[in-house]
């Protein structure tokens, strides 16, 4: 296996279209499974092909992973990797320039009192915020996500939602989080979605990786969140995302594993690396370091870096902090020693 | 190997358990020593450590124990059930409150990881004591007629590999039932029994009624060739197993044997591949494979082969071996010196024959005694590593075309423990269960137990069901 996929880096690469082959990688890998999206009935075939997922198993093989033990030198590590990992998120109806202000500049310098913290990976945001958290983080490696495609339900026309993504590209949004369509993946539709983020990709063109969220607590079954997965990655996605946050279920430890089977297997067949991001529900430093540690087990330590691992989180970082505070002095200090945003 | 997200050490602290330097048996509620003071010592197989000194009971000893039990026989079988219920309520008990404690100390004499015993172990130990609790004032309706009769005195030997957790197999359903009972644990690992015999003490139950002798294989010869004892239970190998039974032969002793196994763990090409891939993992490394169920012999699909091998061989790189008493620690110590030397022998005898030899890179320590997980595969029917229990982390991968084939090469065995299917296909589960000659068998998931459910053998695998109400039937007159 590769230890780095140089071509899935590349988005000039990712941007080219053969109308032939599909998204052209320029990997053999991929044109192997060139002929899977050629109609919406050879898809469905690969995707109820792929091996079935034994839930008990599955769940029995994420709660084992949790039992592990991160101490001390391992733990400073986790902690500093997962805060670099942070999408640090907004996405109320009530979100104004000022709460977008104060959520960038705590991306940019999570923990103020101590230097060595490092910076999130992300402001995430609508995209009429877009320009606000651009502003918010200039100067600093923190990247700008936007949700998009009529976020979080996904229920509007194409063309909107392809106006939807447009908006946010323009507005200089380093990052598209986009919601597939989870009535035509359940109606059984897999083309439909598949051209539709093979679209929402095209219009991201070099500018912006691509998150493809799949809203896994709607999907259901642990075999829709693996056909998801393999759907996502054939059209293009750069990232393969949970969930919106917006529903009961969102990131558990078990699809979050289930999905890094999916990048782990996806690059073994094509040699094309995808992120994952789990998002919703991880709210302490403690279940972070368990899903660094199912990263670290099932994917491998290639994706151990916010190139292709993040957290859609917005309360985690103030617990990684404190955690991290504790590690530092041996004390707890407590939540008016971290910013409130 | 070296990885960007090193795990820091994370043992388990020793210091929550206090061994004493010796130990004496536990005979009629009170620690003796040996009539002839012969002793023995057991060592922690993770670092050759000697963590105590046990007396080694002669047949003296032995006789002495079980006329202990016979005297208290008759007091402790007129209890009513809810009264034996209660002290077994309150062994239960005692166990969750000391597990860590329990824990620790068998992760020591065993060499099991710590993982396991506090996952597995304990929470099994007490949920076994809970369940027969449970069906003490329940006789009646066990469906062996009213008031079934307990034997008497039962005579059990356990093995090594699960010390507390066989113990409670042994006794949890002999004191439900009203016998009472004088156990010997295995030789190398003694202790849990005898923390055992601390805990009847704290949980009041009356002399006699439970008695450990410790000691070796002649200790458990002179506890079944015994003439007082009623029952005899023994888990442990074949070859014990048929020298037991040749002992009883003859005799009105009531016999149960648990003994070893080459379970076979088929993988159809419909198969949750990384489901599989676990429970194959769970299903041979487990305990360090020194499980008698073991799914020791991989029998998978020809047309996955290639494709599973690779998930497997992924996955054992992931495995981490060492210190048992460190929390992340997957695979710890073989048992002992001479375990080591015939899983070492096996598998050279594998290599020998043709069979070709997989391990992952690991480290083994310098003291101590370990085997690393090791897969062979191009395997044969014919192959010694396909027919002899190895009792080691050591898996035989076969194939087969057909579920006709994996079935006719799962049975091809002396052998009837266990096996696992592995297939999303819920009527070729049944379909192929119905024709597999085990006791056990797992469908989609290897190594699960609960109290509620039955355990044992077909054919060299023994006879009689330890577990759930079937386990009732070993310990009554029926």
């Amino acid at each position: 296996m590769p230890t780095t996929a140089p071509a899935a880096q590349d988005p000039a690469q990712d941007s080219a279209r053969d109308p032939e082959t599909g998204p052209a990688h320029g990997l053999h890998g991929l044109h192997a499974l060139a002929d899977v999206t050629a109609s919406d009935s050879t898809l469905r075939r690969f995707l109820h092909g792929l091996p079935g997922v034994d839930t008990v198993g599955l769940e029995a093989r994420a709660a084992s992973l949790g039992t592990r033990s991160i101490k001390t030198t391992a733990k400073a590590y986790a902690l500093d990797l997962a805060i670099s990992m942070v999408d640090l998120t907004t996405l109320e109806g009530a979100d104004t320039p000022g709460k977008v202000r104060a959520l960038g500049a705590k991306a940019v310098r999570p923990d103020p009192t101590d230097r060595t913290a490092p910076a999130a990976a992300a402001v995430c945001v609508y995209p009429d915020m877009v320009p606000t958290a651009k502003a918010a983080v200039a100067g600093s490696a923190v990247q700008v996500a936007s949700v998009a495609t009529a976020f979080p339900a996904g229920r509007a026309s194409r063309a909107v939602k392809l106006a939807d993504v447009q908006e946010a590209v323009a507005a200089g949004a380093d990052e598209v989080d986009m919601v597939i369509d989870r009535g035509a993946f359940l109606a059984g539709h897999y083309l439909k979605v598949y051209d539709e983020i093979t679209a929402v990709r095209e219009v991201c063109g070099t500018s912006a990786r691509l998150k493809v969220i799949f809203e896994t607590g709607e999907l259901s079954t642990y075999d829709n969140i693996r056909r998801a997965s393999w759907l996502g990655m054939l059209a293009g996605a750069d990232f393969i995302k949970t969930s919106t946050g917006k529903v009961a279920v969102n990131a558990t430890p078990a699809n979050t594993l289930l999905m890094l089977e999916a990048v782990r297997d996806f690059r073994a067949q094509t040699g094309v690396q995808v992120g994952v991001k789990p998002a919703g529900g991880i709210r302490t430093a403690k279940d972070a370091v368990k899903f660094l540690v199912l990263v670290n087990e099932t994917a491998g330590e290639d994706w151990l870096d916010n190139h292709w691992f993040r957290f859609g989180a917005s309360s985690l970082l103030n617990d990684l902090l404190m955690q991290r505070q504790k590690l530092a002095t041996g004390r707890y200090s407590g939540p008016d020693y971290v910013t409130v945003d | 190997m070296a990885s960007v997200f090193e795990y820091a050490p994370a043992p388990e602290s020793r210091s929550v358990v206090d061994i004493a330097p010796s130990y004496g048996l536990f005979i009629d509620g009170e620690f003796t020593d040996a009539a002839d003071g012969k002793v023995f010592k057991t060592v922690a197989p993770a670092t050759e450590e000697v963590l105590s000194e046990v007396a080694e009971a002669g047949e003296a000893d032995v006789d002495r124990a079980v006329r202990a039990a016979r005297k208290a026989f008759e007091k402790w079988s007129a209890l009513p059930g809810t009264e034996r219920a209660k002290y077994l309520f309150r062994i239960a008990r005692i166990i969750q409150e000391r597990s860590r404690e329990l824990a620790v100390l068998e992760t020591l004499d065993n060499g099991k990881p710590i993982r396991e015993t506090r996952d597995a172990d304990l929470p099994l130990v007490a949920a076994h004591f809970f369940y027969y609790a449970g069906w003490a004032d329940k006789l009646d309706h066990a469906g062996f007629g009213a008031s079934p009769r307990p034997l008497g005195v039962a005579g059990q030997v356990i093995p090594w590999n699960f010390p507390l957790l066989m113990l409670a197999w042994k006794i949890a359903p002999a004191l439900a039932t009203g016998n009472t009972v004088v156990l010997k644990p295995a030789e190398t690992t003694p202790l849990s029994a005898l923390f055992f015999a601390d805990i009847c003490r704290q949980a009041g139950l009356p002399g006699g009624v439970v008695n450990i002798v410790t000691g070796d294989g002649r200790a458990g010869a002179a506890l079944t060739a015994h003439p007082d004892v009623n029952k005899v239970a023994f888990t442990g190998s074949t070859a014990v197993g048929k020298q037991i039974a040749r002992t009883v032969a003859g005799t009105r002793k009531k016999l149960t044997l648990e003994l070893g196994g080459k379970g076979a763990n088929i993988v159809f090409d419909d198969a949750p591949i990384d489901q599989a891939v676990e429970g194959i993992v769970n299903g041979i490394f487990f305990n360090q494979g020194q499980v008698c169920c073991a799914g020791s012999r991989l029998l998978v699909q020809e047309s996955i082969h290639d494709e599973l091998l690779d998930s497997l061989k992924r996955r054992l790189t992931t495995l981490r071996l060492g210190d048992p008493l460190d929390k992340n620690t997957d695979i710890g110590a073989i048992n002992s010196a001479e375990q080591l030397a015939r899983i070492t022998a096996l598998a050279d005898q594998g290599e020998a024959e043709g069979a070709d030899r997989w391990s992952p890179s690991c480290e083994l320590p310098s003291s101590g005694y370990w085997f690393a997980p090791t897969l062979f595969t191009n395997v044969t029917q014919a192959h010694t590593v396909a027919r002899d229990e190895i009792f080691g982390p050591v898996l035989s991968v076969l194939t087969f075309r057909t579920p006709d084939e994996a079935v006719a090469k799962a049975n091809n065995t002396p052998y009837g423990l266990s096996a696992g299917i592995w297939t999303e296909k819920g009527s070729r589960i049944l379909a192929v269960a119905n024709k597999l000659r085990a006791g056990v068998i797992w469908s989609n998931t290897f190594n699960k137990f609960d109290p509620t459910s039955p355990f044992g053998g077909y054919k060299e695998s023994g006879f009689g069901r330890e577990g759930g109400r079937h386990g009732l039937e070993a310990y009554l007159d029926v």
